[in-house]
């Protein structure tokens, strides 16, 4: 068998937080224009899910991308130790100056993440919001 | 007798914090639950009723009535809240998933018809935890 094939492994962890969308450049009627009730200024909060894909030749001596267990372990350190059971807004330097949607809190984890990782081996985040909504990065 | 669920969902803000404890008992009991600026979920709230269906309908209810009867009575006031500070039927209660369950269980009864009854609020705080409640016994 060819085993100088790409293969992609995937890990997935979650954490629990609160946050609100906001501006504090806006006044507060157009940050419910736009936000809605995610504007609401006490805060609500959400159970994210997170899929780290890492892509890349398996090693011909372990037959892994990576090990599963230690990529467990970098996103614990990463991301469940700043984020989890957390306020995004007040609690963490990353989002003190910038609105923690979706999309902003996934290149975030991504940042964190990529030096971590093998540089040869790519590297793409999906982060669930609810289990309806869900974002991914880079595209 | 059947059994009929209607799945409804919020996302709320809240913390387990008892005002009656310093911080240290706080945080011994709770752990990171305690963080004094809240965390959140994202709730999936199952409401079943019981009863015998209709002849002229078949229905044990009306799902799309007790959808609406779910979302005025609980939900519209749950949804991107912070359940310690907004919701009025949790004030001066600890926020647990039990406890809010049981509030759950107490706005949706008055509102339901005399032909149905309410069976169980099962309450999923994240995808690994739930409670249920029947009622007082």
């Amino acid at each position: 068998m060819n085993l100088n094939r790409k293969v992609s492994v995937f890990r997935k962890e979650h954490f629990n937080a609160a946050h609100r969308l906001f501006r504090a450049d806006w006044d507060d009627a157009r940050n419910e224009k736009v936000f809605g009730k995610c504007a609401l200024p006490h805060y609500h909060g959400h159970n994210y899910e997170l899929e780290v894909k890492v892509t890349g030749v398996p090693d011909p001596e372990t037959g892994y991308v990576i090990d599963l267990k230690i990529l467990g372990d970098i996103i614990k350190e990463e991301v469940h130790s700043r984020f989890d059971h957390r306020n995004l807004n007040l609690d963490t330097e990353e989002f003190k100056n910038l609105n923690p949607t979706a999309e902003n809190i996934v290149m975030v984890i991504y940042d964190l993440l990529r030096p971590r990782i093998d540089a040869a081996m790519d590297l793409q985040i999906r982060l669930y919001e609810t289990p309806r909504n869900f974002v991914e990065f880079p595209v | 007798m059947v059994y009929l669920t209607r799945v409804e969902h919020f996302n709320a803000a809240h913390k387990l914090y008892n005002p009656a404890w310093d911080e240290a008992r706080n945080e011994e009991v709770f752990g990171k639950c305690a963080n004094q600026n809240w965390h959140g979920h994202n709730y999936e709230l199952y409401v079943t009723v019981k009863g015998d269906p209709d002849p002229d309908t078949g229905f044990v209810f009306d799902v799309k009535r007790l959808s609406t009867l779910i979302r005025e009575q609980v939900v519209e006031k749950l949804d991107h809240r912070n359940l310690n500070m907004d919701v009025d039927f949790m004030q001066g209660k600890m926020c647990s998933t039990e406890n809010l369950a049981i509030a759950i269980w107490n706005e949706l009864q008055p509102a339901l018809p005399a032909s149905v009854q309410l069976h169980c609020i099962k309450l999923y705080e994240t995808p690994r935890i739930y409670v249920e409640y029947f009622g007082e016994s």
